[in-house]
């Protein structure tokens, strides 16, 4: 029951099966998924935005938590590449007829759907898909609980090979609530694959996991400190909810201590570059100046994030395809 | 008329006889039920039985504290007649039940339910814990001594330990009116948070809502001032952590009228095995680390924690078949129990005297009771094993109804061949 995540995650030829979490994934297969998305990059800007990769496929997006933004670039990811998509926002219907998570995957299997891209409000929830899927359908994590989001973390390398060209040697800070953050531990877990020099981590106390050194980071609680002379900023998003939980006092404070102005910006590398996977809270993680400002590459990750989803759907899909070919022989 | 009891000899076994220091092969000899002498039998002893024990432990009949029978209220589980059957094929002879059933075990009506049912299944001796509060609320006293007049031994708020400390000191004086043990599972429901694996670096990674190691050391020294304040005794039930272990070893050099157990699983899992997000190891109090476990097996050899007990918690197929978060907690515990525990002795972390203590005269003085120990006079309650038989844990292998076991797969020392409660033989292996 409790494969590895890398026995889970790929065959006997180091394809990809599932693409649930870096976690056990090594750099020549992240760097795999960047070089293939960076093909895809210019599907979009044609007059026909499709490859037939996909032709025939039916892939679900089997969306458990409110998304628009990973959802939708998700859709056309799959839609360029020929599948057929179907969409499912479950919290409305089945969970709360009372149909278990097994029962709902169960159905669609019924219906044939080759590829499910999962995403869920509790950690681990896209590891129970991929380990109950019948053989031959693929499982993408679109972000289980504070678990894993694999997918923008992969579009947030794409982005920064894009600007940065290299990983070795850069200094990369992730700002605000690592603790509740799939997103953060997605990215730490690939930017020291990747092989960056050093990931740091900003963030009060309490919203730090109990103990973050051992995800590989370095923590700072002074973002003045934590910016300094570092190529990439990373701002997370703060939910509302984080002032109810004795976490923070108030947005204010949180601003004036890890809010992005350009008087901290000014402190990072003079070509650094700032990233947030959205949505931004604009006052809250950063100043409007800055999310719109020359550094800001924020909507850039957001079509870099279509490629990145081609290029993953199109791996599995096609490592799924295999396998039931074998199976068939 | 009450047909007579059999008169019974065990012939070679190596007894095992912790409260009396025995460990030596000699012949044990039953008779109306109770211990009647070890080695020479008296002259006129003729038994309607004799049992070939050699090559095997004979030992007191294993009493398990903490043992969840799921009925009244959640049969699909697991059922009085299900369980107490298991009990007796793992050499348990008594086993306390916890009183998170459906209703509650706050009247006497339901106790009364509950032992009339284990009577008329006949594997073992059942010992109910009853409420602390009604219904397990928090809030109201449960009649207590209608409780210990209809038989329970103990109570418990069990999984849902008080969070107001003036009902907990209350509660705790109440029961010692009656000279009955509070069972505190030690867990600061704040701190806890919703949380479903030790805070620490493997729930960090696998973005599971952890657990602080002060859940259990806030409570467990909460209790221990009130307890010391009110006189009451107290027992901790499944104690997770060292520093909680310490904490006992100091209560104990203080002379602190307290005992302690801890769940079998606990002596043998840490964090690391939550990696794949096997619901089967989601358990409460959580897994903690490799330190952890180092110095709750220390407490265990020193005799700071008395008792190991299962910690049962049989589960159907579907209260595990959900991402690890959504799942019930719990492990099906009782049919792992002695194996496990001789694993123990097979590691150096004890001899096999003490560890037999732990499941049988550990717990008994804990409750207070004539039992766990092979005194001429005592209900003769017994286990036989046999310690140079190997086998594998499967769903087949496991005899609870609860198939939820993180252990399958391991291999396990000692196989039980004959259970005797009262002196009646409730469980014999069949031989091929």
């Amino acid at each position: 029951m409790s494969l590895s995540n890398k026995a889970l995650q790929l065959d006997d030829e180091q394809r990809l099966l599932h693409f649930l979490t870096i976690d056990g994934l090594d750099r020549s297969i992240l760097t795999e998924i960047l070089d293939t998305a960076e093909g895809f990059t210019g599907v979009s800007e044609r007059t026909i935005k499709k490859v037939p990769l996909c032709r025939g496929k039916v892939v679900a997006n089997l969306f458990f938590e409110n998304s628009t933004r990973t959802r939708t670039t998700f859709e056309l990811a799959a839609k360029r590449l020929s599948a057929d998509v179907l969409n499912l926002n479950i919290s409305a219907s089945a969970t709360s007829k009372g149909e278990t998570l097994l029962d709902t995957l169960r159905n669609l299997e019924a219906m044939h759907v080759d590829m499910f891209i999962v995403r869920h409000a509790t950690s681990g929830a896209a590891h129970f898909i991929a380990q109950h899927a019948d053989p031959g359908v693929g499982v993408i994590n679109a972000g289980d609980g504070r678990h894993a989001h694999p997918t923008q973390a992969m579009l947030d390398m794409f982005t920064i090979r894009r600007h940065k060209g290299e990983f070795v040697g850069l200094r990369v800070a992730i700002v605000g609530d690592i603790l509740h953050s799939r997103v953060a531990r997605s990215q730490i877990l690939a930017l020291n694959t990747l092989g960056v020099s050093e990931v740091r981590v900003v963030a009060p106390q309490t919203l730090l996991p109990s103990d973050a050194r051992s995800l590989g980071v370095h923590v700072y609680h002074d973002f003045d400190e934590g910016i300094r002379d570092v190529d990439v900023i990373i701002m997370l998003r703060l939910q509302k909810e984080r002032m109810q939980g004795a976490l923070l006092p108030s947005e204010h404070e949180y601003f004036s201590l890890y809010g992005l102005t350009e008087r901290r910006l000014a402190m990072a590398k003079p070509d650094a570059i700032v990233m947030h996977p959205g949505p931004i809270n604009r006052g809250v993680e950063m100043d409007s100046k800055v999310a719109d400002g020359s550094k800001s590459v924020i909507l850039q990750q957001v079509s870099y994030g279509i490629a990145i989803r081609m290029a993953i759907i199109s791996m599995v899909i096609g490592t799924q395809n295999l396998r039931t070919q074998e199976v068939a022989v | 008329m009450k047909k007579k009891k059999k008169d019974i000899s065990i012939r070679n076994g190596r007894v095992v006889d912790p409260a009396n220091g025995i460990d030596e092969v000699t012949d044990l000899h039953i008779s109306a039920g109770k211990v009647l002498a070890l080695g020479q039998a008296p002259d006129n002893f003729e038994p309607h039985l004799e049992i070939d024990a050699s090559g095997q432990v004979v030992c007191p009949g294993l009493i398990d504290l903490n043992v969840n029978l799921r009925e009244p209220g959640n049969e699909h589980k697991a059922t009085i007649a299900s369980e107490t059957a298991c009990a007796a094929r793992s050499g348990v002879t008594t086993l306390c039940c916890t009183p998170d059933t459906l209703p509650v075990i706050d009247t006497p009506a339901v106790v009364g339910q509950i032992r009339h049912k284990a009577r008329k299944a006949g594997y073992c001796r059942l010992l109910p814990q009853g409420a602390l509060t009604k219904n397990l609320g928090g809030s109201h006293l449960s009649e207590m001594a209608a409780l210990k007049a209809a038989g329970c031994i103990a109570v418990t708020n069990c999984y849902t330990p008080l969070a107001n400390t003036l009902v907990q000191r209350r509660a705790m004086e109440y029961a010692s009116t009656f000279n009955l043990l509070t069972i505190i599972r030690p867990e600061d429901q704040h701190l806890c948070n919703n949380g479903c694996a030790h805070e620490g670096k493997v729930a960090d990674r696998l973005g599971l809502p952890g657990i602080p190691e002060a859940a259990e050391t806030v409570a467990v020294a909460r209790d221990l001032a009130l307890a010391e304040t009110t006189g009451a005794v107290i027992h901790f039930h499944a104690l997770s952590s060292a520093s909680a272990a310490r904490t006992m070893a100091w209560a104990k050099r203080e002379g602190r009228k307290v005992s302690a157990d801890v769940a079998i699983h606990q002596l043998h899992l840490t964090e690391l095995d939550l990696e794949g997000f096997d619901s089967n190891r989601h358990v409460r109090p959580p897994l903690r680390t490799d330190s952890d476990r180092d110095g709750l097996r220390k407490a265990v050899a020193e005799n700071v924690i008395q008792a190991i007990c299962s910690d049962h918690q049989p589960h159907e197929a579907d209260a595990k078949s959900s991402p690890f978060p959504d799942t019930e907690p719990g492990i099906s515990g009782l049919d792992t129990l002695l194996p496990l525990t001789l694993k123990l002795v097979e590691q150096e972390v004890m001899d096999l005297s003490s560890a037999i203590a732990r499941l049988t005269c550990g717990p008994a003085d804990i409750l207070g009771l004539p039992l766990g120990r092979l005194t001429p006079g005592y209900a003769a309650d017994i286990c036989i094993y046999d310690p140079h038989r190997l086998w594998h844990v499967s769903a087949e292998q496991i005899h609870s109804a609860g198939k939820n076991t993180p252990f399958t797969g391991w291999e396990m020392p000692g196989r039980v061949t004959h259970t005797l409660l009262k002196g009646r033989l409730v469980f014999r292996e069949e031989t091929l």
